[in-house]
């Protein structure tokens, strides 16, 4: 008899069904993945099984008994706990308050501080932090904040942890103690429910895979059946032998030439390298080696401090963005809602955003010019939008990176740089991403990105670099290419032999 | 759009309702008064929307009318200045009052709000400074100069009502501020980095040169209207001169459809919302004949006006995402 058993379950929004009989079993002691493309119904899925929305049919049985989750309580009290993407805590308070919160032990009426600091003590042991219940979570990586998370579950005495996108925000350093530690639960017979869109870290820690799509379900893989391929399949219901379009480039003149570029966060190493026209280049590197830095070096976001960078040949020390702009660099950035997009504004207005200093008639704005600029990006990028006029922030991830594409296509660059372009968007659109990066790139224009998913570099590039804590320690040609080699060089093992 | 229309005909319905409760209200010089108090007022609600456009504040307004307002009589009457050396005098401190809030919130990140607290603060403390705090005025001089607040143009065929010459001031810079807001790529600017400041600047704007105009054209428009409300009084109290005006301004532009989160802004709006607070203002005076509840009167309306336009925007959020999502489905249906 499984743990939990969700069956047939049901639930509609406004205009949406999102979930048309899906069920999913849970056995104890487990680590079950559950994977989709984003709108496939795992997050409904996820709230239903913790209380937070309930099903509008279907039924949920705890140790084959029926329940009724009414309420996050009632999910808790059956022990069920759901860690959100978006960690809860409030970091103004200390680690042990954080992990009682709204739980206090009290004597005499006032919080039994001693009791609680005890307590904390254990559950920081079984997550494996090693941090003083008194410590102010302010303090805290977020990896560490993470585990606090899941030692406030366990304070709760929950037997199936629900992690939604638990690695989403942490560095591989932290990822990896992660791992161990859900490990660790699953021994202690904890059942965990892991949700992600990273499918290498889902073949590295699930024992079985339930996969949904379009709020159904779409299959199971046991875990001999785990693969990147099967895996793919099931989430977009067809073979992606071609997921990576990617075709040799016909390299042309050298695009970008940086030498010995020094950065704010690691003034005292230099970076070297060249772009050419036509050609995509992959900088890979755990998170912190500092290659988003470079970018916004030459980017002129944060100027760098040393070096020279010539684009095609001409030398330029972009000192702001707008500066890089003119020199014919692009950027799509990190982090799209905070500095790639305008969420409240028209696609139109998004997409004409940095054309419009190229645009303008003596300073006035040329909204006809605006009107056809967007109309050929949505085309151009393929945009799901009904019309120029649609905020973006109704547009689904994926079609927010467009818009964001179509606004540096719109100036026509010559070197583009994209940092992490396809983060939290879901497997269609990350195709379509690449498909673009490969026909601008197939235009001539020259472009570096950074990604932190070891198959997109592998799969994406003519050419690796490789970073290790703010220095370049080699590069990849495609021949060349595999996993092994580029964590070899991600991770400083040579130099550390030699320093 | 709608929201314009939504605050035009609460103006209209005010207007209705004290036309038919109090006949001063319906005389020539009532709505003279009122038209002339409007345009006035409105200069310096214009100001105040570009600062609130970038998602910034300026608490100094009021200061800044008390500086210049007193500071020009001063120069002219007791240090004997010529004119234009004064006018030139007070475009220089006003604008160089704005450079200098823009500047303290680019380059060292200070927070608007403590800024402009500051200079409310420093500006009229500096005038009750230099003035002695006594009283200062133009006698009996500059009726030129004057005309440009108290002036009036007649209309031809109409009798008993003619347009304050301020009203002349308010359009030409009305228009001139709702083409910069609306037709120019900086008007852009300012709209884009309000919403996210951080994109703008990725997509190469320069957010701070931006901010710091912004600034710059409220303390100006703030000087102009102190040049206008001292013009349009004869003489000026340090003490109290243009006291609370920033926050007749920045009410004016909530009304007229300014977010304070930035990003949003109407000329023509922050002009209705300026003539809905002092039309208020006057029938609470005209038909209650107790003008000391005029504030919680006008307190109320704001109150009740920006509630409903919360409660309107989150059902049009509402409706849009379900239609967004109906749409996707329709999409994911069909293929």
């Amino acid at each position: 008899m499984p743990l939990l058993e969700a069956r047939s379950l049901t639930k509609s929004f406004p205009g949406v069904r999102a979930l048309k009989g899906v069920s999913l079993t849970v056995e104890r002691g487990e680590v079950l993945a559950v994977i989709g493309e984003n709108g496939a119904g795992k997050s409904t899925l996820m709230k239903i099984l913790a209380g937070v929305q309930t099903a509008d049919s279907g039924e949920i049985l705890l140790d084959g008994r029926p329940v009724a989750l009414r309420s996050v309580h009632d999910a808790l009290a059956s022990g069920i706990a759901l860690i959100h993407q978006e960690l809860n805590l409030a970091d103004n308070l200390d680690v042990a308050a954080n992990i009682f919160l709204g739980r206090e032990p009290r004597r005499f009426g006032l919080m039994d501080t001693a009791r609680m600091q005890r307590e904390t003590r254990q559950f920081l042991e079984a997550v494996g932090l090693d941090v003083k219940p008194d410590t102010l979570v302010s303090t805290l990586a977020i990896g560490q904040q993470q585990l606090v998370e899941i030692a406030k579950a366990l304070s709760t005495r929950a037997r199936v942890l629900i992690m939604d996108e638990p690695t989403s925000s942490l560095s591989a350093r932290e990822a990896d103690n992660l791992f161990k530690v859900i490990r660790d639960l699953r021994t202690r017979g904890v059942s965990i429910v892991y949700i992600s869109h990273r499918l290498g870290e889902v073949k590295l820690l699930a024992d079985r895979v339930t996969v949904l799509r379009d709020g159904e379900n779409s299959g199971d893989l046991a875990r001999e059946e785990i693969s990147h391929a099967a895996m793919v399949k099931l989430m977009v219901g067809r073979d992606l032998s071609q997921f990576y379009p990617h075709a040799p480039h016909q390299a042309g003149e050298v695009a970008l030439e940086v030498e010995r570029l020094r950065t704010p966060a690691h003034p005292r190493h230099e970076v070297s390298f060249q772009i050419r026209a036509g050609e995509i280049v992959g900088l890979a590197g755990l998170v912190g080696a500092g290659r988003t830095e470079v970018l916004l070096s030459l980017f002129g976001v944060t100027p760098a401090l040393g070096g020279t960078i010539r684009v095609s040949g001409r030398e330029v020390s972009p000192a702001s963005p707008q500066e890089a702009i003119e020199a014919g660099l692009a950027l799509v950035p990190e982090d799209r809602k905070k500095q790639g997009v305008l969420l409240e504004m028209p696609v139109r207005e998004n997409v004409s955003l940095a054309s419009l200093r190229r645009d303008q008639q003596r300073g006035f704005l040329n909204h006809r010019r605006e009107a056809e600029l967007s109309t050929e990006m949505i085309g151009a990028m393929r945009i799901k939008t009904p019309t120029d006029r649609q905020v973006v922030q109704f547009l689904s991830g994926g079609n927010q990176q467009k818009v964001v594409l179509g606004k540096w296509l719109a100036i026509r660059p010559r070197v583009l740089f994209l940092d992490e372009p396809t983060r939290g968007i879901d497997v269609g659109a990350k195709q379509e991403i690449y498909k673009l990066m490969e026909e601008l790139a197939g235009k001539g224009v020259a472009i570096l990105f950074v990604s932190s998913e070891m198959e997109e570099i592998l799969g994406m590039s003519d050419r690796v670099l490789v970073m290790h804590e703010g220095r370049l320690t080699g590069e990849l040609q495609r021949s060349e290419l595999s996993e092994e080699a580029v964590m070899h060089l991600a991770t400083g093992v040579e130099t550390s032999a030699t320093a | 759009m709608k929201k314009l229309l939504g605050i035009f005909g609460l103006l209209l319905a005010v207007c209705l309702f004290a036309a038919w409760a109090s006949e001063s209200f319906r005389s020539g010089y009532n709505v003279e008064n009122l038209i002339r108090r409007t345009a006035l007022f409105g200069v310096i609600g214009i100001g105040v929307t570009f600062v609130i456009v970038t998602g910034g504040i300026d608490l100094s307004i009021g200061s800044v009318i008390c500086l210049v307002g007193c500071g020009l009589p001063w120069l002219l009457t007791v240090q004997k200045w010529s004119l234009p050396a004064a006018l030139l005098m007070v475009l220089v401190v006003s604008v160089g009052i704005g450079l200098m809030h823009g500047l303290l919130i680019t380059k060292l990140r200070l927070q608007p709000f403590i800024v402009t607290l500051c200079g409310l603060m420093l500006y009229r403390g500096i005038t009750r400074g230099f003035t002695g705090d006594q009283t200062v005025g133009f006698g009996d001089g500059y009726k030129g100069l004057r005309v440009l607040a108290t002036g009036k143009i007649s209309i031809p065929f109409v009798q008993g009502f003619e347009i304050p010459a301020p009203w002349v001031v308010l359009v030409i810079v009305g228009v001139l501020a709702a083409i910069f807001l609306n037709r120019t790529i900086y008007g852009r600017y300012l709209l884009a980095l309000g919403r996210n400041e951080d994109a703008a600047r990725y997509s190469g704007i320069n957010t701070s040169g931006m901010i710091i105009l912004a600034y710059v054209i409220c303390s100006t428009l703030a000087g102009l209207g102190g040049v206008l409300f001292v013009l349009d009084v004869n003489s000026a109290q340090p003490v109290d001169f243009g006291n609370f005006y920033e926050l007749y301004a920045i009410a004016a532009a909530v009304l007229g459809g300014c977010s304070l989160r930035g990003g949003e802004g109407s000329i023509v709006g922050v002009i209705i919302g300026t003539a809905l607070i002092l039309v208020l203002r006057n029938v609470v005076t005209l038909v209650t004949n107790h003008s000391n509840i005029e504030f919680a009167i006008i307190g109320t309306v704001i109150l009740v006006g920006v509630i409903a336009d919360e409660l309107v925007k989150r059902y049009a959020v509402k409706r849009r995402a379900a239609r967004a999502l109906a749409e996707e489905a329709d999409r994911q249906g069909g293929v």
